[in-house]
């Protein structure tokens, strides 16, 4: 199937700064797409450029088989955008921003269905000043879906809202790919992306590291796999040693870590655990998480 | 056109929200005109004697323009202001993302304030009928056009202004600085035949002088054939510098 966006080997610099170098990646459609990185890693210039908002200076992109800057007319009646840190009037009222939104495209949707779902309906007649963070994002979300676009795209969407917001916008943006769409989206979360994306490409210093699925990119770069688990037979502990895949085994008293790697690992713990004489009170795989990934391939916290 | 419609429509909604806007474009200016046009007809600046054949010229023919002049100026100051605050505030930059244009925009917003400055003309009339002795008759009418179409041409220097000032802080400063000079050499305080040669060249190439040209023989009585050059001069900035800020419009 062809990429609904293709982007090779793209630089934008802004006078010396160098803000994205040799970015190249391809977005299937149908899928959430992450860019993840920390902030000023260079994903905002990437999909900006991508929308058609900013031009890069080398390198290509192809977004639905157009080209962003030359048919950009064509490109923005089918791609939906919400921008990190944009605001709308401040006594602007909900219902009257979908209602002018869905007057700048030829095709748009009904705005009151698009509140019913987005749990904006009981908020049409609300200022838009008056409304919470989260449910601003869910406008503009509702923004980036009034023209039914065949790809969105979603830029550091949950920035500032609480962890209860968070989930809900989480599973909106599901809810967008589940109707088919392509979702493409921004986060420094590394929760998010992991929970969310179906593939993520990890930009950092303006440099694709990887891209791959949540899952592949931690086989990859951390195959590494921990058990913790608790039991009173003081034999235990020999035989965990003896594990296939253990690297280590570090004991508190009754408590056991075990460390090791391989696809397998954890199914041999288990097949030992299963052997033991006495009873095994706790047990618990601890995964790496796309946070460890980032650490890893990077050398440094998503967080520095 | 549908999207332009919506947006001047949803624009004067939400300056309707402001209550300092509302009031300072419709309360103030009538209470203004009431309380100055009260002590200059009472004769009133106490302590002073008026020349009264001189106030009444000067309140019957040059006050009219004066007021549309500073309610063009101000509408030009408040396009500028509210463009960039819209720019700062990611509301541009968000609806650069749609098929809007930058001219839908500005329009949008210009049409905005011509309709509150002929409220605030209008209010002015009102309160100042018996003043100034202004009646809504065919005169005032005529003067209405000449005033929306000055307003027009001024406002497209605002349209310049609004689409290269990169603050709101700058945007008022600026919008003064080269407004309130415009007017100062505009030939409505001291006619343009006074001038030094050089200044008046400069008066000629800027669109406040044909507004107060046009203003002026409006008022007093000229025909519009008379002052067909003021309405030519006038097109002809607001088409030009339309052109300039839709090629040098901001949207971050």
């Amino acid at each position: 199937m062809q990429p609904v966006v293709h982007v090779s080997q793209i630089r934008k610099a802004y006078g010396s700064t160098v803000a994205v170098e040799d970015v190249s990646f391809d977005v299937e459609p149908g899928q959430i797409f992450g860019l993840i990185g920390p902030n000023g890693a260079g994903k905002t210039t990437t999909m900006e450029c991508i929308e058609g908002l900013r031009k890069q200076d080398q390198g290509t992109i192809s977004v639905l088989g157009l080209h962003p800057l030359r048919d950009v007319r064509a490109l923005q009646l089918r791609i939906g955008v919400q921008l990190q840190e944009a605001q709308l009037q401040k006594r602007i009222k909900v219902w009257e921003a979908l209602d002018f939104w869905a007057s700048l495209y030829p095709r748009a949707v009904d705005p009151k269905s698009l509140l019913e779902q987005l749990g904006l309906a009981d908020k049409r007649d609300a200022w838009f000043m008056t409304l919470s963070g989260g449910q601003k994002q869910r406008l503009f979300i509702a923004l980036a879906l009034i023209n039914d676009p065949e790809l969105v795209f979603l830029d550091e969407l949950t920035t500032g809202l609480d962890p209860q917001a968070r989930r809900t916008i989480w599973d909106l943006i599901r809810g967008i790919r589940d109707r088919g769409k392509t979702v493409f989206m921004t986060t420094h979360l590394m929760e998010e992306a992991e929970r969310l994306c179906d593939r993520v490409a990890i930009i950092d210093h303006g440099r694709i590291i990887d891209v791959d699925t949540p899952t592949a990119l931690i086989a990859r770069h951390c195959p590494e796999r921990s058990v913790l688990l608790t039991t009173a037979d003081d034999g235990a502990e020999t035989r965990f040693r003896a594990i296939r895949g253990a690297r280590s085994v570090d004991r508190q008293g009754s408590h056991y870590r075990i460390e090791g790697s391989g696809d397998d690992f954890v199914g041999e713990v288990i097949r030992c655990v299963a052997g033991l004489s006495v009873h095994v009170t706790d047990f618990r795989t601890v995964m790496p998480t796309l946070e460890d990934v980032f650490l890893r391939v990077t050398g440094h916290s998503i967080r520095d | 056109m549908r999207a332009l419609w919506k947006l001047t429509w949803l624009e004067l909604k939400i300056f309707a929200r402001e209550p300092l806007g509302l009031i300072g474009a419709l309360i103030v200016p009538a209470v203004m005109v009431v309380v100055l046009g009260g002590a200059l007809r009472g004769g009133g600046l106490r302590g002073v004697e008026p020349d009264a054949a001189r106030l009444g010229a000067f309140v019957g023919v040059n006050l009219p323009v004066l007021g549309a002049m500073v309610a063009a100026l101000n509408a030009v100051l408040a396009l500028v202001t509210i463009v960039s605050i819209y720019r700062e505030g990611g509301i541009l930059k968000r609806l650069r993302a749609t098929p809007v244009s930058a001219v839908t925009i500005l329009s949008a917003h210009v049409i905005v304030r011509i309709v509150m400055t002929m409220a605030t003309l209008a209010v002015m009339v009102m309160a100042g009928r018996r003043i100034v002795g202004m009646h809504l008759d065919a005169r005032t009418l005529s003067f209405a056009v000449a005033a929306v179409i000055s307003m027009v041409s001024i406002l497209s220097i605002g349209f310049l202004i609004a689409s290269v000032v990169p603050t709101a802080r700058f945007a008022q400063p600026v919008g003064a600085v080269i407004l309130y000079p415009m007017l100062a050499i505009s030939g409505l305080f001291v006619p343009l035949t006074a001038y030094p040669g050089w200044l008046a060249v400069l008066a000629r190439a800027l669109p406040l002088t044909y507004s107060v040209s046009l203003l002026r023989g409006i008022w007093i009585g000229e025909s519009w054939p008379a002052h067909i050059g003021d309405v030519a001069a006038l097109a002809v900035f607001a088409v030009v510098f339309t052109a300039a800020s839709a090629r040098w419009f901001r949207w971050q």
